[in-house]
């Protein structure tokens, strides 16, 4: 039996606390396009993805209609095209990032993922190709993300990968100098990806996957915020409580809405990823969630530590209310689309170094973080290492992407628009790591006895 | 199904009389209504079952939204089903 607080509740959340539903998004196998012809194989994948995706924009727009909560995206993520092009060319593969383009288009969608390689081990022909054109791709096309899996706990860390990773983000962002380098924000380098993210610009369709699948994102940074307002000076038990109680409210959301896509595209349902996933709107903040905890500032001491609570309540009160918990699965912390980090790096509060810490109690990793356009190519391969190796060791995922902002230094801010934000360009320890990173070859995986 | 259909904003004469017309002429059956004028705002939630419902109902959501901008009204309908899913195990 509904009553009028209940009800007053849900709407509140919806229309004055931005919870949504960030993305509905739709796997998608290609295993079955494979063809040694790069144009029958763009056939394929065109036809495919198109006749799977047909109803889902449609689809979406009328569950968001009937249950009045907002979903912000509807996507679709491919099966890494690496494996898909096999020994293709360069340009069969810069071929088929079009066509991605295309098809994304056609749907209506705001971004297809999966133009990605899996290298935690070595390369490929085709992840060698694929990661080569990357740059291009993402420069030619403006709906198609890509990512790069560089290590995984069991694998150890590919340098010979975070070398180049390092070279590729500068091309991505001076090949889209004149757009703020947006290139670099449609490309992440993860350690242990997730097969089922339904999170661009990292989504990728697993390889363990269904032909097809339904993967929904949640989000509410605003609602949790408003919840521990009104908690007051409560202790931190009860601020988990808290917590854990809104994060079941809004993933029954998403379970709702999940199901519903799955049954109406007659697609089976494969996750609900349990994420706080900010907008740069006010009030739809992660940073604001941890300084409504009690901190002064995002990035000050104590930081970690709200954060390390506040996604493991987040994990705690989700779970319950899925069926089926996966993706990313917890607190984001990007910079530029996040109006708290902003305010907080623009403060002088919130470092590179201390956004690193945080990746190591959080979701992800270092995420939409503008860097000086002058940084070596070094330089980024040792954040990409350093982010990458904290996921190694502590069996989880984390990743980078990073913007290195072409003709612009610290003091400067680069400007995506959109949900993609803003960010003021961080500074960087200025020594080198160049030795290091040009030894190449593969970090072993960690020992994961003798635990310290 | 059953919808919830929430009425907020400046007290006036003939809210309601408006809402059910709306709801009568799509085949909407009202089961409840929870109504509060503080001073001059007026709060209204509404249960009705929509399973006369006589056009889609996206349309039926855009005539009651469409009704409530004329007057000055928030109007909101939703499928009571978010509300039993976040509210009830």
């Amino acid at each position: 039996m509904l009553n009028t607080h209940d009800i007053l509740e849900t709407i509140n959340m919806i229309r004055e606390e931005n919870l949504d539903i960030r993305t509905i998004t739709m796997g998608i196998s290609l295993l079955d396009c494979v063809s040694e012809d790069p144009d029958r194989l763009c056939q394929k994948i065109y036809d495919k993805i198109t006749r799977r995706a047909d109803k889902l924009v449609r689809v979406g727009q009328g569950i968001e209609k009937e249950y009045g909560v907002p979903i912000v995206n509807k996507r679709v993520s491919v099966t890494p095209i690496s494996l898909v092009g096999g020994d293709l060319s360069p340009d069969a593969y810069l071929k088929i990032a079009h066509t991605l383009q295309h098809a994304a288009r056609e749907l209506g969608i705001n971004f297809i993922g999966g133009f990605s390689a899996l290298v935690h081990k070595g390369y490929t022909v085709g992840a060698r190709n694929l990661i080569s054109v990357i740059p291009q791709a993402l420069a030619e096309t403006e709906t198609v993300c890509s990512s790069v899996n560089v290590a995984t706990t069991k694998a150890g860390i590919n340098m010979d990968a975070v070398a180049q990773m390092g070279h590729v983000i500068k091309q991505c962002a001076e090949l889209t100098a004149d757009k703020d380098s947006i290139g670099a924000a449609k490309l992440v380098v993860f350690a242990n990806v997730p097969q089922d993210n339904p999170f661009m610009a990292g989504a990728f369709h697993g390889i363990g996957e269904p032909d097809s699948v339904i993967n929904v994102g949640v989000s509410g940074p605003g609602v949790v915020a408003s919840a521990i307002k009104r908690a007051g000076d409560c202790d931190l038990s009860e601020l988990a409580d808290v917590i854990k109680k809104t994060a079941f409210k809004i993933t029954r959301v998403g379970q709702l809405v999940a199901k519903e896509a799955a049954d109406r595209l007659g697609t089976p349902f494969g996750i609900v990823d349990l994420s706080l996933a900010p907008t740069p709107a006010i009030g739809d903040s992660v940073a604001h969630i941890l300084e409504g905890m009690g901190l002064e500032s995002c990035g000050a001491h104590g930081t970690t530590a709200a954060l390390a609570m506040l996604n493991d309540a987040v994990k705690k009160g989700g779970v319950m209310a899925s069926s089926h918990v996966g993706g990313l699965s917890g607190a984001f912390i990007p910079v530029s689309e996040d109006a708290g980090m902003i305010a907080a790096v623009e403060r002088g509060a919130l470092t590179i170094e201390k956004l690193e810490a945080m990746t190591a109690v959080c979701s992800v990793g270092l995420d939409m973080i503008a860097i000086p356009g002058d940084t070596p190519d070094a330089v980024i391969s040792g954040i990409i290492a350093d982010e990458i190796s904290i996921g190694v060791a502590n069996t989880k995922t984390t990743a980078v992407r990073l913007i290195p902002a072409i003709g612009k230094g610290v003091g400067d801010s680069v400007e995506f628009g959109g949900l993609l934000g803003y960010a003021p360009i961080i500074r960087l320890n200025q020594y080198s790591p160049e030795k290091f990173i040009s030894r190449g070859g593969r970090i072993p995986a960690p020992i994961h006895s003798l635990k310290n | 199904m059953k919808a919830v259909i929430t009425v907020t904003g400046k007290d006036t004469v003939g809210i309601i009389a408006d809402v059910s017309a709306v709801c009568a002429k799509h085949g909407a059956n009202i089961r409840e209504i929870t109504q509060n004028v503080l001073d001059e705002y007026f709060a209204m939630i509404m249960i009705a079952t929509l399973d006369g419902l006589n056009i889609p109902f996206a349309d039926f959501v855009d005539e009651l939204a469409a009704l409530g901008k004329s007057r000055g009204l928030d109007i909101h309908t939703m499928h009571e089903d978010i509300f039993n899913t976040m509210h009830h195990i």
